[in-house]
């Protein structure tokens, strides 16, 4: 169980900001996330970089419940 | 502040920005140069609508951490500039009020003008922030985003 971290238009397509989801790698976490929030979620992470504890990371690493998957889609600040 | 006396100074919150603020903290009696760069929002729309104001949003703890990067590896190309600063708001933001602020003090002025301009160029690429344009009757996210890259690809 890893906690998740969706952030702007990932929130959005989620409908929630934060929430935990059981896998043992960030590519279980997602599929799981992609069950629970469906294809417009499933969009948007399509086009969305993946961190975990604030780094990059690729879809095979490991996670566990002290590790937060954050799904960042095309960014647009300043 | 490291063993050089050089200070960062990193903020993403709600509050309004104040530039002179920043300039004040940055005023060094060693620097002849201070560089502020203010971002504000404009009236320009991606999405064809008659905008009023832009919503940020963001995890304050994924962007202060980004910025902090964005700083050091701003130090490692010039290692003269003292003071940096890079403050970000979030929440609503009227036009024309500043959505970003970046102040660099040093010695002189050239590395000041080249370190502010790294650092607003890699905010805008490298730190994780979205951007919705707000109308009188809806909003949508900005469709002028890129992916997020690296501070050292910025």
């Amino acid at each position: 169980m890893s906690r998740i971290l969706l952030l702007g238009p990932a929130r959005e397509a989620a409908g929630v900001r934060d929430d935990h989801i059981e896998g043992a790698t960030v590519g279980e976490v997602l599929r799981g996330a992609v069950d629970r929030y469906g294809s417009t979620f499933e969009e948007v992470l399509k086009v969305s970089k993946i961190w975990v504890n604030g780094e990059p990371s690729s879809r095979e690493q490991a996670v566990g419940p002290q590790d937060e998957v954050a799904v960042l889609p095309p960014v647009s600040g300043g | 502040m490291d063993a050089k006396g050089n200070v960062d100074w990193v903020e993403v919150a709600e509050t309004p920005l104040e530039a002179d603020l920043l300039e004040q903290w940055a005023t060094r009696p060693e620097c002849g140069a201070i560089v502020t760069f203010c971002g504000t929002t404009r009236r320009s729309s991606s999405t064809g609508h008659d905008v009023t104001e832009l919503e940020y949003e963001t995890s304050v703890e994924l962007a202060e951490g980004r910025m902090r990067e964005v700083i050091a590896v701003a130090r490692e190309r010039w290692p003269d500039i003292v003071a940096v600063a890079i403050h970000h708001r979030i929440g609503r933001v009227l036009l024309g009020q500043p959505a970003v602020v970046i102040v660099v003090s040093s010695p002189h002025r050239r590395e000041a003008f080249e370190a502010a301009q790294y650092c607003i160029d890699t905010v805008k690429k490298g730190v994780p922030m979205w951007k919705r344009e707000v109308w009188p009757t809806g909003s949508a996210w900005s469709q002028e985003a890129h992916d997020i890259v690296s501070v050292h690809d910025a």
